[in-house]
């Protein structure tokens, strides 16, 4: 009986379907594998740029900005990370069909694209998340370093690149590479509005073959090979920014 | 349209979504304790000196983590389809076609993993020296881990368990992608019949960001009490 069902199981998967060219969806998987990690990139630099200002917003001394940073992160950790998809996207563009109307007087309906939109809306979150783990990373920064510098002489400008940031950067690692791996797992979403990224590569291919599971597994086991090589990758540089650092020093 | 007018429908449309908060809950407090249940037994097994349940536990923890909820939910709600045959002989198709079921299923396993690592985390924390103070005093091994490692490991992983019950109530957003109606797919069918994406699914958000301070805050009430004996 055992026997008999694992054979019908094993049947069920006819891994053929997982095949390179015509024949299988073997090579829409890995262009949906290239769109997810193009997503990602983008929106991790976007994101991390826009953390790095939300950091400096925080870390200001006015007290305008930093009410405006956390609210702003604080209204972004708090709704889930679908919902900013569907208030851009789908809000985005009502405004842009009422712009058109209105203001252009053109009548139709305005369309996003949804690639930008979904790079947008992932990182409009991993900067929300960066910014928490940037600003840690600038206060654990020795503040007599901070002294140090001014007492040579040197300019806030100055101050910031060469003594603050390359120390930061080592220490913003770790939780960075924690926001690259929630990066890649959030771009997932996207496929809800139709970017043809693993996920959707998945749901088309699983939809054509009525074999479901095949392909959410292979979507399941692209995420964790994407996840195990950037992890390396991450370890890496880890590696050579700690490079020169005396432990416990 | 006038300002007044967007607040009005805002305010509405929060009215109208709330029936949805019960049903968000639901998902997001059975799913944590079926995961937290789950998460001590495999933190457990994470630290045990045992090699294969060590590796089966690490192994779930990995495949977890490492991929996105999304595709868990799918792989579970839509993937067991293509096993009817097999599911029905063992009785389980009943429970695969619930969307419920599956929602949970999958929100559990998801938590599950991330929480084993929290408690693993507060396991390691104990100071080994207790633990040999309580085996000289000869209590049980149940007992050490009962009354002296595991309240301590909670305690130790209590912030970062507050950070995973957010991330939970965030995530039970993702049932909507099948077929359930709890706060996002309520609001997904409102903005389809208003034509007003962006009032609906702020109005929504507003109600997740102020659930998420109801529970931050309540931990945080946690943790103070805790603090002060």
């Amino acid at each position: 009986m055992v026997r008999a069902s694992t054979i019908a199981w094993v049947k069920r998967m006819e891994l053929g379907v997982l095949a390179w060219g015509d024949g299988g969806w073997g090579d829409e998987l890995a262009r949906g594998a290239m769109v997810t990690i193009a997503i990602a990139s983008a929106a991790y630099v976007v994101g991390s740029v826009l953390g790095i200002l939300f950091a400096a917003m925080k870390l200001s001394g006015s007290s305008t900005l930093r009410s405006l940073a956390t609210a702003y992160t604080t209204a972004m950790r708090g709704m889930p990370e679908m919902l900013v998809i569907y208030i851009v996207f789908f809000g985005g563009g009502s405004l842009g069909t009422w712009i058109a109307t209105n203001v252009l007087g053109v009548r139709g309906h305005v369309d996003l694209p949804s690639f930008a939109v979904g790079v947008v809306c992932i990182a409009l979150s991993v900067a929300a998340y960066a910014c928490e783990v940037i600003r840690g990373a600038v206060l654990a920064v020795p503040h007599g370093q901070i002294e140090a510098a001014q007492a040579v002489g040197m300019t806030s400008l100055q101050r910031n690149r060469l003594v603050v940031a390359p120390q930061a950067f080592r220490l913003a690692l770790p939780g960075m590479t924690n926001v690259w791996q929630f990066t890649v797992k959030d771009t997932a979403l996207v496929s809800i509005i139709g970017v043809t990224e693993v996920m959707r590569s998945a749901s088309i291919a699983s939809n054509a073959t009525k074999q479901p599971f095949t392909f959410y597994l292979a979507a399941l086991a692209i995420f964790i090979v994407i996840a195990y090589l950037s992890q390396r990758l991450f370890t890496r540089l880890q590696q050579s920014a700690d490079r020169g650092v005396r432990w416990g020093a | 349209m006038g300002g007044l007018d967007h607040l009005g429908f805002i305010l509405d449309t929060v009215l109208h979504l709330s029936v949805g908060i019960p049903r968000t809950l639901v998902l997001a407090a059975v799913s944590l304790s079926i995961g937290f249940v789950l998460a001590v037994g495999v933190a457990v097994a994470v630290l045990a000196p045992a090699r294969v349940p060590r590796k089966l536990a690490e192994g779930y923890v990995y495949v977890f983590r490492s991929s996105p909820l999304l595709v868990q939910i799918f792989l579970i709600y839509y993937g067991s389809g293509q096993f009817r045959g097999a599911l029905e002989f063992l009785g389980l198709w009943h429970f695969f076609r619930e969307a419920w079921f599956c929602a949970i299923l999958a929100l559990a396993l998801n938590t599950g993993a991330y929480t084993a690592v929290l408690i693993a985390g507060g396991l390691r924390s104990v100071p080994w020296g207790q633990i040999e103070a309580a085996q000289a005093v000869g209590m049980s091994r149940y007992r050490v881990f009962a009354s002296i490692a595991f309240p301590q490991a909670l305690r130790h992983a209590l912030p970062a368990y507050s950070n995973e019950v957010v991330l939970m109530i965030k995530a039970t957003a993702l049932a909507s992608t099948i077929t359930l109606l709890e706060i996002t797919g309520l609001a997904k069918q409102l903005s389809a019949e208003t034509y007003r994406p962006f009032e609906v699914f702020a109005a929504a958000g507003i109600i997740y960001i102020a659930l998420n301070g109801m529970v931050a805050g309540g931990f945080g009430l946690i943790e103070r009490a805790l603090h002060r004996r």
